[in-house]
């Protein structure tokens, strides 16, 4: 029965091999106790679409409770879907059972952010990777050994190696641990959950190496997420940057980089560090005042309106939509009423700061 | 004028597994109103540094001197460091869920260590509190002083830890990873209040990361650790784009977008950092290093000055004049180490990988 490869349902774009239309996850919250009821819910993935083609790297940035791993794991079919319609590789996967689903878990796989807790610390690493042959009866025995080997050897560990435990690896070798059991099965695409985020500097640009080998050995899709944008950068065709569960804006990574248009992509790139004290120092960055407001009770509107520079009365009534800015490629797709212009300076919070420290010296008892 | 001197501070700890030689030998000094950066891969001993300093790692065994405004910090009893933490040198620690009492309200954590230095009632050290909240950009700062730690997100966790350690304005305050865990935009505001805090009151700051990013936009000096010493030490633009020692060249080219990286590929550093308790023999960095020589197996360089930048110091074999990231002074360094290579070094993991990847190295 699990030979039976089900026929595609609907033909999207021949390049496409991953489409996400209006994904929407909702956590609810429950109160009560006999009787449980839902009293609110945490809307950590709100309407989100996304197209991922056949080749390509998508990177995938935001902050801390965006949503970006749990539209991650929502693409993997992890979690059932609230709302919305995912096609993989021209198969509709939105609603099929965990038994349909597990052919198509072949075709993607996930590494995981920390390569200490993804690992079962108690199982021998051959063990591990051969997982996903065992579970998909691919290869039994010698044959496993083998192959499990073979991939030991493909992302840069000693085959020998094949009875340690996972306790015996530095950081930098588990995640290659990880790499070879999503690679176990061959996958189409490859979800990669902050893969290099827990790993020192001179480790991390080995896993993005290897990362970037094994795409094009094997032509890979990657979905890649991290909080990282050089990282981001370095390893992406296109990149989409999520603020509260929503996409505001995606485009190609020269785009994105040269000319974003959305406040917070803004906001977002001026904040993040680059290694060169020049270019760090002459910057002005773009601080945004106060934190990410709850998911639970989104803000109206466009969701980025509460701490946007730009906002005004009609961002806080109406959603902006998904589209292509005048002067853009039609690829470069904002969510955004008032897009930012070429050259165009977002007000910088450096004096507000400023006031904050000279308000609390004039106060304080020297 | 010099606020913190330490001389050949040597730290290390017992344990069943052999003696961890967490600093070996570490000498720096910041001015005041001045900020150290100090960079290293995890296990390099930038924490422990930091901890000995104040008087916080007990079961170690401490060598070398550390003066702070001309008194010796390792000599200190107890009852003299009370008096100086908190109150003259604070300290930011990584991770703010643990550092904070969960028991505690925030408001009481940071008032409490007012009132353990300075004579005031509670009631003014309370309103002291709700100013620093504020200082740091809480919102609502009257209603969050009387939150605890788990009602707060970790970037307010960790703001508020900021706040407790600006509370006495410092001389000198610590940051040990201040940013880690919080987000970019996040991140940009604490800088900026640590920066614009330190030009109005004149505080030092050390701070600790292993963020290159971090430490370009904010220090003025940069110290490089490896494997409990330091590697290279200079101004932050001569780190960047003059650096001597391998390791820091290493780390600039590990960063994506950083400065001379040729062309889209990344150029890692072979293998992992040691373990501080079997430490590679000679030069620390040697088994990694793609210039590695047969001296730097033998014999442990010193830091030393380098004519060229005035404030610049490398402990590294090759010549001083090899400063620099790019093909040309790679392949100067490559010439020079070859010629002093023998059948032990011409073995070492790092200078294998270079002799592969003979298009980087030239």
């Amino acid at each position: 029965m699990l030979d039976v490869v089900p026929t595609p349902t609907s033909a999207p774009a021949p390049d496409v091999l991953l489409r996400a239309e209006e994904i929407v996850k909702h956590f609810p919250i429950k109160e009560g106790i006999f009787f449980k009821h839902e009293v609110g819910s945490v809307k950590a993935v709100d309407g989100v679409t996304l197209e991922v083609r056949r080749g390509e790297t998508l990177g995938l940035v935001g902050e801390t409770g965006c949503g970006k791993s749990t539209l991650a794991r929502c693409v993997m079919r992890l979690f059932p879907l609230t709302s919305g319609r995912l096609t993989f590789d021209g198969a509709d996967l939105s609603t099929l059972s965990r038994s349909k689903m597990r052919p198509y878990r072949r075709g993607m796989q996930m590494i995981f952010q920390d390569p200490y807790g993804s690992l079962n610390s108690r199982r021998r690493v051959g063990s591990i990777i051969g997982d996903p042959l065992a579970i998909h009866h691919m290869a039994d025995g010698a044959e496993r050994k083998r192959k499990v080997q073979g991939l030991m050897e493909v992302v840069g560990l000693n085959p020998e190696h094949y009875n340690r435990f996972p306790a015996e690896f530095s950081g930098g070798q588990r995640q290659r641990i990880g790499v070879a059991r999503a690679l176990a099965l061959n996958p189409k695409l490859i979800v990669c959950d902050e893969p290099v985020s827990a790993l020192d500097v001179s480790i991390q640009a080995q896993i993005l190496n290897l990362l970037e080998d094994l795409q094009s050995e094997f032509g890979l899709t990657y979905l890649f997420i991290a909080h990282n944008l050089a990282v981001v950068q370095h390893v992406s065709d296109r990149v989409a940057v999520m603020y509260l569960g929503k996409v505001v804006e995606v485009a190609d990574v020269k785009d994105l980089y040269a000319t974003p248009r959305h406040p917070y992509t803004n906001a977002l790139l001026s904040a993040s560090v680059v290694a060169d004290p020049d270019k760090a120092r002459s910057r002005d960055r773009i601080i945004l005042s106060g934190d990410v407001p709850s998911p639970i009770n989104p803000p109206s509107g466009c969701r980025f309106h509460t701490r946007c520079p730009k906002a005004q009365a009609l961002c806080s009534t109406e959603e902006p939509k998904l589209k292509s800015a005048t002067g853009d490629a039609a690829s470069h797709l904002t969510a955004c009423h008032f897009p930012v212009a070429d050259g165009e300076k977002l007000a910088s919070d450096k004096a507000t700061i400023l006031q904050a420290v000279e308000g609390f010296l004039a106060e304080a008892p020297t | 004028m010099t606020l913190l001197a330490v001389e050949n501070l040597t730290v290390s700890f017992p344990t069943s597994d052999g003696v961890v030689q967490a600093n070996r030998g570490l000498s720096f000094s910041v001015d005041a109103g001045k900020t150290l950066g100090v960079v290293g891969e995890s296990g390099s001993g930038k924490s422990v540094s930091a901890l000995t300093m104040l008087g916080l790692n007990p079961g170690a065994d401490i060598t070398g001197s550390a003066l702070f405004n001309g008194r010796d910090l390792l000599k200190m009893n107890q009852h003299e460091l009370r008096a100086i933490r908190g109150a003259e040198i604070a300290m930011i620690f990584q991770d703010p869920l643990s550092s904070l009492h969960p028991h505690f309200r925030v408001g009481w954590q940071i008032s409490e260590a007012i009132r353990a230095h300075s004579d005031v009632t509670k009631g003014e050290a309370m309103s002291q509190a709700v100013e620093l909240l504020r200082l740091v950009n809480i919102p609502q700062p009257e209603q969050r002083v009387r939150a605890y730690p788990h009602e707060m997100s970790g970037g307010m966790r960790q703001r508020v830890m900021i706040a407790m350690a600006l509370a006495l304005k410092p001389k000198l305050l610590i940051a040990d990873e201040p940013t880690t865990a919080l987000d970019a935009t996040v991140q940009a505001q604490l800088m900026e209040l640590l920066m614009q805090m330190q030009r109005e009151v004149g505080m030092a700051m050390i701070v600790i990361t292993h963020d290159l990013g971090v430490i370009a936009s904010i220090a003025d000096e940069v110290l490089v650790m490896y494997a409990g010493r330091v590697a290279e030490r200079a101004d932050a633009r001569t780190l960047y784009f003059t650096p001597h020692h391998p390791y820091t060249r290493g780390l600039l080219a590990s960063v994506p977008s950083a400065t001379g990286v040729t062309g889209s590929r990344l150029l890692p550093i072979v293998g992992a950092p040691p373990s501080l308790i079997n430490v590679p023999s000679g030069c620390g960095f040697h088994p990694r290093c793609p210039f590695s020589m047969e001296m730097c197996i033998d014999e442990q360089p010193g830091l030393e000055a380098i004519p060229v930048g005035a404030d610049h110091s490398s402990a590294c074999w090759l010549p001083p004049e090899m400063t620099g990231i790019g093909i040309a002074v790679d392949t100067a360094r490559q010439r020079y180490a070859s010629t002093h290579r023998g059948a032990r070094s011409q073995k070492l993991p790092g200078v294998v990988a270079a002799a592969e990847s003979t298009a980087v190295y030239a």
